[in-house]
């Protein structure tokens, strides 16, 4: 198959596209405007639905509108942006309405800056909204990887009916890569016996997540929870590079994964024994393939564009039997290398 | 015996939650007799606001999807713009469509979606115990305007057709009562019209609908009744706001 140079941000329209988007409704935010602005000519080249909201609420509003109907629908956006998005995402999860929304992480708190960041892990993974309620999360760390998370996405949706992230950040967005598309165009959806699409033939049908009958509402959530320790057994992701007999095992995601790749072919130049495990769901988590490297003599250190978030994840994993390290930093640069083989040095 | 009156089609036998004399049950019998007459409801698609007719995928007998407070007219560009063949219409009160969903009213109505809005003006919150909605008059009293509405310092009541009409991308705007059968029979050629205007693909229509609230106003349904024509529509005139139905081919 060839491979064609596209931006990250690029490369996930394509795999959207492919999986048979029918509608996106976005807002301009930095750093995903190619998002958008791709979508804005490429949709409407192929007869299907690009709206510029008036607002991130709106957009992902327009996305449920769209998603009641069965229709594959998506939204993206940055940060603050996200933030607006909570609202729907949460009335989603209860509705159990599948669509897409794509977080391209900038710096926060607040307006923040568009540096490449990763601190909106705590607000895609523990629920984001109100409720008791959880979403996919998957945090591609290439082009070719967002590619392939926009078009699985959309089918991981539909069959759990929930609402599915992809958490990038800024660079994995802007970045060139060579990537495959591998994916082939899908034309055939699943008939779903939940949607609104008009009641010839059949019985009116509602789609609510307001349950006001005693015991009602206890009952969804209880469903709910089955829903998502059914996903947590299914459908965890991840990569392990040179961990079978490493003595620190580092932990990233998404561009941090990347630099901690390359710190861990150095650490072995060096003769450190380390190693990478990279979640490539953040929820539902890698918890088990942590624990079961969880000893005293293996060491974990938690690499992230924050200052400490994923780290709580993997303590809870390792539940005490490692000890666990963290280096981040939020806002501005990279974490580097030599940052990584530094604290790497200092710690076995 | 020939039946001349019966329940319309697209209501559910089910005993609506409304309070007694409210008027939201006649104005969601109207939409559901236009439905039938238009011989739309296999193809209707509509959208629950959050305000007292939060349950109204209860009593109608079609496709019916809750929607977050405000957000009614975003969710039924959704719907609409991915299934142009469906019929969409929102139902909506004062507090929904004109304090928190203002922007996506506004914007809907900007883009000609084609769509149609009941918006039912019962000049407060009703669900929430009878606050101040948008639309409250100039010195009523209600949960939080004690001390009655008060422009220096609440604002003016919105008049939410006459500032959509400014807005090209509106095609009908009418304003309606239901306080006596006269009014009520003129509603529902407003609502036909309007619902008429989207089958025929001419684009953004809403009517508004000056109701009662007699529980929440403190008022008995008789009095509430004789408020709404003493006072309530001499705020907001009644009539055709916008009407550029005819003028698009
Ligand atoms: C985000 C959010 N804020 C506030 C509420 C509480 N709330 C429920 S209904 C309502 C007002 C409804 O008033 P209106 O739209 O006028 O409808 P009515 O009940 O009068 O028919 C409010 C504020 C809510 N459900 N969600
Ligand atoms: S509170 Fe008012 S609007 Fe709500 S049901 Fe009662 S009378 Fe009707
Ligand atoms: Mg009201």
């Amino acid at each position: 198959m060839t491979k064609k140079l596209v931006k990250g941000n690029i490369a996930l329209c394509e795999g959207a596209i492919t999986a048979g988007l029918k509608s996106y409704f976005g807002y301009p935010i930095t750093p995903q405007n190619e998002i958008p602005s791709y979508f804005s000519r490429k949709m409407v080249e192929l007869g299907r639905v690009f709206i510029q909201a008036e607002s991130e609420i709106a957009a992902v509003s327009m996305v449920l509108g769209a998603a009641v109907t069965g229709t594959r629908a998506m939204t993206s956006s940055s940060s603050p942006g996200i933030s607006l998005k909570q609202e729907a995402i949460s009335y989603m999860a209860g509705m159990q309405v599948p669509a897409l929304i794509v977080n391209v992480q900038r710096g926060g708190p607040g307006l923040g800056n568009i540096s490449s960041s990763q601190s909106d892990y705590f607000q895609a993974v523990k629920g984001g909204g109100h409720g008791d309620y959880k979403i996919i999360v998957i945090a591609p760390n290439s082009a070719q990887e967002m590619y392939e998370a926009a078009y699985d996405a959309f089918d991981l949706a539909e069959k759990y009916r929930t609402p599915v992230m992809i958490l990038a950040d800024g660079i994995i967005g802007q970045m060139m890569e060579p990537i495959e598309f591998n994916r082939p165009e899908k034309k055939e959806f699943k008939e779903k016996e939940w949607i609104l699409n008009g009641c010839k033939g059949r019985e009116p049908r509602s789609i609510k997540s307001l349950l006001m009958k005693d015991g009602v509402l206890e009952k969804h959530n209880v469903k709910l929870q089955e829903k998502y320790k059914l996903i947590s057994e299914n459908e965890v992701k991840y990569e392990l590079y040179m961990t079978e007999d490493a003595e620190i095992i580092i932990t990233a995601y998404g561009i941090s994964s990347r630099i901690a790749k390359s710190a861990v072919k150095l650490a072995r130049k060096n003769g450190i024994k380390a190693g990478l495990l990279r979640p490539k769901t953040l929820w539902p988590f890698p918890s088990e393939i942590i624990s079961s490297f969880a000893k005293p003599n293996v060491k974990f250190l938690s690499v992230e564009l924050s200052h400490g978030q994923m780290v709580e994840d993997v303590r809870l994993a390792v539940n005490g039997r490692s000890s666990v390290e963290f280096l981040g930093k939020a806002g501005g640069g990279l974490v580097t290398e030599q940052e990584i083989i530094k604290k790497i040095q200092s710690k076995v | 015996m020939k039946k001349i009156l019966s329940k319309p089609e697209s209501l559910k036998n089910a005993v609506l939650s409304y309070c007694p004399g409210c008027g939201h049950g006649i104005i969601h019998r109207l939409a559901a007799e236009c439905i039938d007459e238009l011989g739309v409801r296999e193809k209707t698609i509509a959208v629950a606001p959050v305000g007292c007719a939060v349950f109204a995928y209860d009593y109608f007998n079609f496709d019916v999807t809750e929607a977050p407070h405000g957000r009614p007219p975003a969710i039924a560009t959704g719907i609409k713009r991915t299934n142009p063949d469906k019929f969409v219409f929102t139902y909506q009160g004062d507090g929904d469509i004109a304090a928190i969903g203002m922007a996506e009213t506004i914007h809907a109505a900007n883009r000609s979606e084609n769509i149609t809005i009941i918006f039912v003006n019962n000049a407060n919150y009703g669900m929430t115990g009878g606050q101040m909605a948008p639309t409250t008059l100039i010195g009523q009293v209600t949960e939080t305007t004690p001390f009655g509405r008060n422009p220096e310092r609440e604002g003016y009541p919105i008049k939410l057709c006459e500032l959509l009409s400014t807005l090209e991308g509106t095609t009908y705007l009418e304003r309606v009562a239901i306080y006596n059968p006269q009014n009520i029979i003129k509603a529902k050629k407003a609502i036909k019209r309007a619902f008429q205007c989207q089958i025929d693909g001419k684009g953004f229509s809403l009517v508004e609908v000056i109701s009662n609230c007699p529980v929440d106003w403190g008022m008995t349904p008789l009095d509430s009744i004789k408020w709404v024509e003493e006072t309530f529509i001499k705020s907001f005139p009644l009539g055709t706001v916008k009407d550029k139905i005819n003028s698009i081919i």
